[in-house]
């Protein structure tokens, strides 16, 4: 455990040396990797840990980007206030919906979670005074204190750094460890003893801060949010972000998320059928490699396969 | 509430200046009924795409992101041998069993060689399976026909309009209107009523016990496959010549086919009868109310359907 706090330490170290590269072009992607990561894992808690498969995330990284950017600029609230405003906005919003959704179960949780994320994205869509429509909500500028790419990005580090040091408390925590239970065996968790449909409230919910967390860091760093980052398909792809690195993983949806984004950075200067390639990848991933890149790699080390 | 202005001509004349105003709000009743036949069409249309989705789903248990894919392939494929076909006579039919028949083949080599390999799976990698051929298949459309809007111009014998209190309905969609229960009629009687509909609604049960029961179903779930594919082709060559061909249809349809099949009962039949009927109608109704809210009103019919009653309004109540 300790050595893996060293590696996770140099990584971040040296997550933190890019934009000494003088690469703009990096900078830009590693900041949409942190926050496309933290998105990741947030929907893994789901996911991986507590077995329920969210499609309709999107909803509250739509939700985090909308709330910042909107107490931003129609409110004027200072960023500092409109950032965790968002977050606490998200677990709001992740408490209402999930009341709802915990009661379901498999593909009817699934729909259900599609169902309410479609309503955001239409209203969104549609409600053109306050959200801009299909125009979106552009000129959202930086705070003065973090009025640069470079500055914008260690913020970014920071706060996913900060989260995801949280998240991986809580998955490591006792509760954790119930809401791996609860995906194993739902019946006997309850049998146990346990209040099945809390557990998975409360994972909703901090899956719902974190995301929403994530999408307000996007608004800003996009200085746009547009109804897209609501739609289902956005739901999809992260999903596929997670699928792709491993769900049984802490790390494994970063990884994903940094696989993903970097070959559509680079697919997308040579061909526009990057939807195509995706396509093929994921079907080859769900026939070949279901454990994700990070289940790949762990499989392959007899060290780490024994202690899974 | 329209239901009271059974004769607004009459009223309007008697009512106060404030009142006049209020109806004058309301559209002409006749307007409403062509609004109610057009809702009715589109939900025919939507009704054969769901069925396939809901039997794929009562069956196999795959919830088919791809079904959409299917439809737009459906109707690219009947433009293009509409354009093949233009001097044979009869092309445009040719054309839509064809292109629906060629739709049904490429479900069959996905559930073949593709799907069968996941049943064993999680419903996770089904789901993103099927999401997987919905990006692939939306870029080969593109490669093949590129982004330009395509139609498919009506059948001669059904290019007029038919006058219906003194508006305009096209033949078409009247011949749209009455395929639409003609196909659920045959189905409804395949499923009940022959030999391969009892295995189907037996696989939908329990397919263990049917297969130790001597029953192929593995040929049964390609065959469940193939005629779900043939509808969402079926549905997406009779489109053809009501609506664009455009890359993105896929994705607009399968949610509405989604908000049908949980309407109704994923999996029940004349729940999905119901479900489309329930959609089309709000659709072409609810933009009369409120044009704005009538697309947040349908996802939120499909919010309180799971909610109140999970298994949709036809369903069987059963724990899957």
């Amino acid at each position: 455990m300790a050595r893996q706090n060293w590696v996770l330490i140099a990584v971040i170290v040296l997550v933190g040396l890019i934009p000494a590269s003088g690469s703009r072009f990096y900078v830009f992607l590693a900041t949409d990797i942190l926050i496309f990561g933290l998105f990741a894992v947030s929907l893994n808690l789901l996911l991986g840990y507590t077995g329920l498969v969210s499609f309709g995330q999107a909803a509250f990284f739509g939700i985090g980007a909308y709330t910042c950017a909107l107490l931003k600029k129609k409110a004027g609230i200072t960023f500092a206030l409109a950032f965790p405003a968002a977050g606490l906005l998200g677990a709001a919003a992740a408490l209402i919906i999930g009341m709802f959704c915990v009661r379901l179960t498999k593909i009817y949780f699934a729909m259900l979670t599609l169902a309410f994320s479609q309503i955001i994205w239409a209203i969104a869509f549609k409600w053109n005074s306050l959200t801009g429509g299909d125009n979106g909500i552009i000129g959202i500028n930086f705070p003065q204190y973090l009025d640069s790419k470079t500055r914008y990005f260690y913020f970014t580090l920071t706060i996913v750094t900060l989260s995801l040091f949280i998240l991986r408390k809580i998955v490591n925590s006792p509760f954790g460890r119930i809401l791996t239970t609860i995906r194993e065996n739902p019946e006997r968790t309850e049998f146990i003893g346990i209040n099945v449909k809390l557990y998975q409230l409360l994972a909703f919910i901090i899956a719902g801060f974190f995301s929403a967390v994530a999408g307000a860091i996007f608004g800003v760093f996009n200085h746009s949010v547009f109804p897209d980052i609501l739609f289902w398909s956005a739901s999809a792809e992260v999903l596929i972000m997670t699928l792709l690195g491993g769900m049984y993983s802490f790390f494994g949806p970063v990884v994903g998320a940094a696989v993903l984004l970097y070959l559509r950075m680079q697919v997308a200067s040579y061909t526009e059928y990057w939807p195509l390639i995706l396509g093929t990848m994921l079907a080859l991933l769900l026939f070949f490699f279901p454990g994700g890149i990070v289940g790949f790699i762990q499989a392959r080390t007899p060290k780490t396969a024994n202690s899974k | 509430m329209f239901a009271t202005g059974t004769s607004p001509c009459a009223s309007r004349k008697g009512a106060t200046a404030r009142e006049g105003f209020v109806l004058m709000s309301l559209p002409d009743p006749s307007f409403l009924i062509i609004q109610a036949l057009n809702g009715l069409t589109n939900a025919m249309f939507l009704f054969l795409i769901a069925s396939g989705l809901s039997i794929i789903f009562g069956v196999l248990g795959v919830l088919n992101f791809a079904h959409g894919s299917l439809y737009m392939l459906g109707a690219y494929l009947t433009h293009q041998c509409v354009s093949f076909f233009v001097d044979v006579p009869g092309y445009f039919w040719w054309a839509v069993i064809l292109a629906s028949l060629a739709v049904a083949l490429l479900g069959g080599v996905i559930e073949r060689l593709f799907l069968r390999r996941l049943y064993h799976r999680e419903e996770l990698y089904q789901l993103l399976f099927t999401y997987a051929l919905v990006l692939i298949l939306s870029d080969l459309a593109k490669l093949i026909w590129g982004t330009d809007q395509f139609s498919v111009s009506r059948p001669a014998i059904l290019k007029g309009a038919v006058e219906i209190f003194g508006q305009y309905f096209p033949k078409y969609n009247v011949v749209i209107i009455f395929l639409g229960p003609c196909i659920a009629f045959l189905f409804w009687f395949i499923m009940l009523r022959t030999r391969w509909g009892r295995m189907i609604r037996a696989a939908a049960l329990d397919r263990e016990t049917l297969g130790a029961l001597g029953v192929n179903v593995n040929l049964l779930f390609t065959v469940v496959f193939v005629s779900g594919s043939w509808l969402a082709g079926l549905g997406g060559a009779l489109v053809s010549p009501v609506s664009a061909i455009v890359p993105g249809m896929d994705v607009e349809i399968i949610i509405n086919a989604f908000i049908v099949v949980v309407i109704g009962g994923l999996g029940s039949f004349w729940g999905t009868f119901l479900g489309a009927l329930i959609v089309g109608q709000v659709y072409s109704l609810g933009i009369l109310v409120l044009p704005r809210l009538s697309m947040v009103f349908i996802y939120v019919l499909m919010v309180l359907v799971l909610i109140i009653r999970p298994w949709g309004l036809l369903g069987r109540s059963l724990q899957r």
